[in-house]
């Protein structure tokens, strides 16, 4: 119950964020199929943005002076609209692969391999 | 109304209670306005296609006829195909109807009537009801048909193409208005239909039409509904659905009609302003007191609710009147004419509001009044002036490095007791 | 005891939400369901932002991330998902080798996010009696409603907050004008002879604009050789 009756600080949001860069690091590690990889990427920057937006936010603090301000809410949104060029041409790039070798496994992406 | 119940009751349950009142009157929405717009889709489909339609069921114009197809919904069985994916295919129908419902969290009913007023209202109806294309597509996936498959892939790429022109297009009343507030953009339109966005310019007129074309294929209803074409596709996403799921996907496809045409009548149609004030003529404004401004706003209300019927009905007559279009078509709508067409009007809009900001064709109204609507947000509360004064001198001299003002925001922060 | 602060309960859902379908698309192996619980994560990211007083941020995420980025992705999922390529198991040494990373940068982060003290609570609200005696309306702790009772996020009312928080949080406004060069929040950080040059986010706005050209050009690029390679 003490839990629910504090308010919550930037700290609560920065662990949500790791726990989401976490998830999306391995999930960039272990996935084999290119989408898997491109979904931990999408992990990896949301847990970057929850950063931003709770070091922007002025009441997760109780010394706002030193809080981001609108500068954390405007990089997080220069992330979502990064992420969704970057998926994008990823899609395409994997669409491309699927096409030539009819397959999504990035371990037989393996042509250039000397 | 929260707030003063809190003061009888524990707060939480204060809130409960409220939250929950709201949502049952937005259900009604989806559920008692699906059955009601299928009768009109029956009637209206029936006038055109010159029969009569339901005559049978309960009276004269068959209206006990949406009550039947209620009843007989959800008493048939509800059938799964062997190879589908169980758990995606049982969640789909509730994604999509989830989603166009909380569409309608936003939408303001009557002047100031709306169950959360959001600052970013519009865009947050625009996403809510993008998100209903997940329930399609997940429903054509798991049902493990080529025919449902089909439909769900032609419905992801038409939505993701038709976002751009829509959203453009919705810019241009927020342009105008100076906010994304529904309820401020409502009252700025308030007096006779010529302060009405749609007749504020030529360009806000022809963006109402792109508004309401890129509307109809995002909600997925003909001539645009690819991802149904039951000449070609049996029935497309909800080929393998019967029962209530089936009745779901039809909620949420008339809940988001209901929730497009709620926003073009507040962008474009003046919202709950009825074409003449005449609630301003018999005095039913909240100055005169609460129930008379109550009453008004009643009045609003119906003002809205038939502007968005209107709409839902424009629809159904679209629907019956234009053959579908082909996806080559529809994709050739979208990108060659919807989204340079609505570029146009952005800028068209942008030049006129800069060249004639007191406002040229029909619009009468004068701009002073505009800005002191959407500049209320910013205003300094009127009671706290005398506490904050030095502060605020303190900000407009702009203190070189700003010690000052943020020491004395540090100290507020400090003393404020509570929370602890 | 104290009332129950229902913004951090809600909090806490999102939270879980966001935190739970993140570890579960790592989990999964059926790229489709990976997919759905990617957008219930993301979903409930936006359910975050809100909670943190960004509502646009929120929008934005609701409009661009999960109604368009994971649409698009979900199209290429569809594309893709044929037969064995749905599911493609990972060895059992790739597992132990990535959760030894997960577990060192779980050492690493959490920790680092916990060590600030002033990061630890939030900022004190205001009681009732404080709030009425200013002649605001009254503000309770306890809220259903999807955005808290808070100040604004560095925008125009904070500037006389007094630690009565305003009915919302108003960002679009000054996130706009902070876009277009004028950065209304931090006004008085600026000296004053560099004021009326501040460019605020401008140049990253244009750069970020002509990449999103770039891109336009780049997948339809690609999308054109696809088909060519096709028809050969």
């Amino acid at each position: 119950m003490q839990l629910l009756t504090q308010s919550v600080g930037v700290s609560h949001f920065l662990v949500v964020g790791a726990v989401l860069f976490i998830a999306g690091v391995v999930c960039m590690a272990v996935k084999r199929n290119a989408l898997g990889v491109l979904m931990g990427i999408e992990l990896v920057l949301n847990g970057a943005n929850i950063n931003f937006v709770a070091f922007g936010s002025n009441f997760l603090r109780s010394d706002t002076a030193y809080s981001l301000g609108l500068d954390g809410q405007l990089i997080s949104l220069f992330v979502i609209v990064l992420a969704a060029a970057e998926a994008a041409v990823a899609l395409a790039i994997t669409l491309n692969f699927y096409n030539n070798h009819s397959t999504v496994d990035v371990d037989r992406a393996d042509e250039l391999k000397g | 109304m929260a707030e003063a119940l809190a003061n009888y009751l524990w707060p939480w349950l204060a809130y409960l209670l409220v939250g929950l009142l709201q949502a049952g009157l937005l259900l009604i929405v989806p559920l008692v306005g699906a059955m009601f717009f299928v009768w009109i889709e029956r009637k209206v489909s029936a006038r055109i296609q010159d029969r009569l339609g339901p005559t049978r069921c309960g009276g004269k114009f068959g209206w006990l006829q949406l009550l039947a197809d209620g009843l007989k919904l959800i008493t048939k069985e509800d059938l799964r195909p062997g190879e589908a994916d169980a758990v995606l295919f049982r969640l789909a129908p509730y994604i999509s109807l989830c989603a166009s419902f909380a569409a309608l969290l936003a939408l303001p009913f009557s002047n100031g009537w709306v169950a959360q007023e959001l600052d970013v209202g519009v865009f947050f109806i625009l996403a809510v009801v993008g998100l209903e294309v997940f329930g399609v597509i997940l429903a054509g996936y798991a049902s493990a048909s080529k025919w449902s498959l089909f439909g769900a892939m032609r419905e992801a790429a038409q939505v993701v193409s038709y976002e751009v022109p829509l959203g453009m297009c919705v810019v241009v009343p927020v342009l105008i208005a100076g906010t994304m507030n529904l309820v401020t953009i409502g009252q700025i339109q308030a007096g006779p239909f010529t302060n009405w966005l749609i007749f504020h310019d030529p360009f806000t007129f022809i963006t109402f039409w792109v508004y309401f074309t890129c509307a109809t294929a995002s909600v997925n209803r003909a001539p645009f509904d690819l991802a149904e074409a039951e000449s070609e596709l049996v029935a497309g996403f909800h080929t393998e659905y019967s029962g209530f799921r089936w009745l779901a996907f039809f909620m949420a496809e008339y809940g988001s009609m209901f929730a497009v045409s709620g926003l073009a009548a507040i962008l474009f149609f003046g919202g709950w302003n009825g074409p003449l004030p005449i609630t301003d003529w018999l005095g039913l404004t909240p100055a005169h007191g609460p129930v008379l401004g109550w009453i008004g706003n009643l009045l609003g209300l119906l003002n809205f609710v038939l502007k968005c019927i209107f709409g839902v009905t424009f629809m159904v007559w679209v629907r019956w009147t234009l053959p579908r279009l082909r996806i080559d078509q529809v994709m050739q709508v979208c990108l060659k004419y919807c989204t340079p067409i609505a570029a146009v009007m952005f800028l068209g809009a942008t030049f006129w509001t800069y060249m004639l900001p007191g406002g040229g064709g029909l619009r009468s109204m004068p701009y002073a009044n505009r800005y002191a609507l959407t500049a209320a947000p910013y205003a300094k509360p009127v009671g706290s002036a005398a506490e904050t004064k030095p502060k605020t001198s303190a900000e407009k001299n702009f203190a070189p490095n700003g010690n000052d003002a943020t020491k004395d925001r540090v100290a507020v922060t400090q003393t404020a007791p509570g929370g602890e | 005891m104290n009332p129950i602060n229902w913004h951090t309960v809600f909090f806490y859902l999102y939270a879980l939400v966001a935190c739970g379908f993140g570890v579960a698309v790592v989990i999964s192996t059926n790229i489709v369901r990976m997919a759905l619980y990617l957008i219930f994560s993301l979903g409930a990211t936006a359910g975050l932002f809100f909670l943190a007083g960004a509502d646009f941020v929120g929008s934005m995420q609701l409009l661009i991330y999960v109604g368009g980025t994971l649409v698009l992705l979900i199209f290429g999922v569809m594309l893709t998902a044929q037969g064995p390529l749905i599911s493609l198991r990972t060895s059992g040494g790739d597992w132990i080798v990535a959760m030894l990373l997960a577990g060192c940068l779980a050492a690493l982060l959490v920790p680092a996010g916990l060590t600030v003290s002033s990061w630890n609570t939030g900022r004190p609200a205001p009681t009732t009696e404080q709030v009425a005696g200013n002649g605001a309306q009254p503000v309770l702790v306890s809220t259903t409603e999807k955005t808290p009772q808070i100040p604004l996020a560095g925008g125009l009312p904070d500037v006389d907050n007094n630690g009565i928080p305003d009915k919302q949080p108003i960002t679009a406004a000054p996130i706009g004008l902070g876009l277009l060069g004028a950065r209304v929040d931090k006004l008085e950080n600026v000296p004053e002879a560099l004021r009326p040059g501040m460019s605020g986010y401008l140049l990253p706005f244009e750069v970020i604009s002509v990449h999103l050209l770039v891109v336009l050009v780049g997948a339809a690029y690609l999308a054109r050789s696809k088909r060519s390679a096709m028809n050969r």
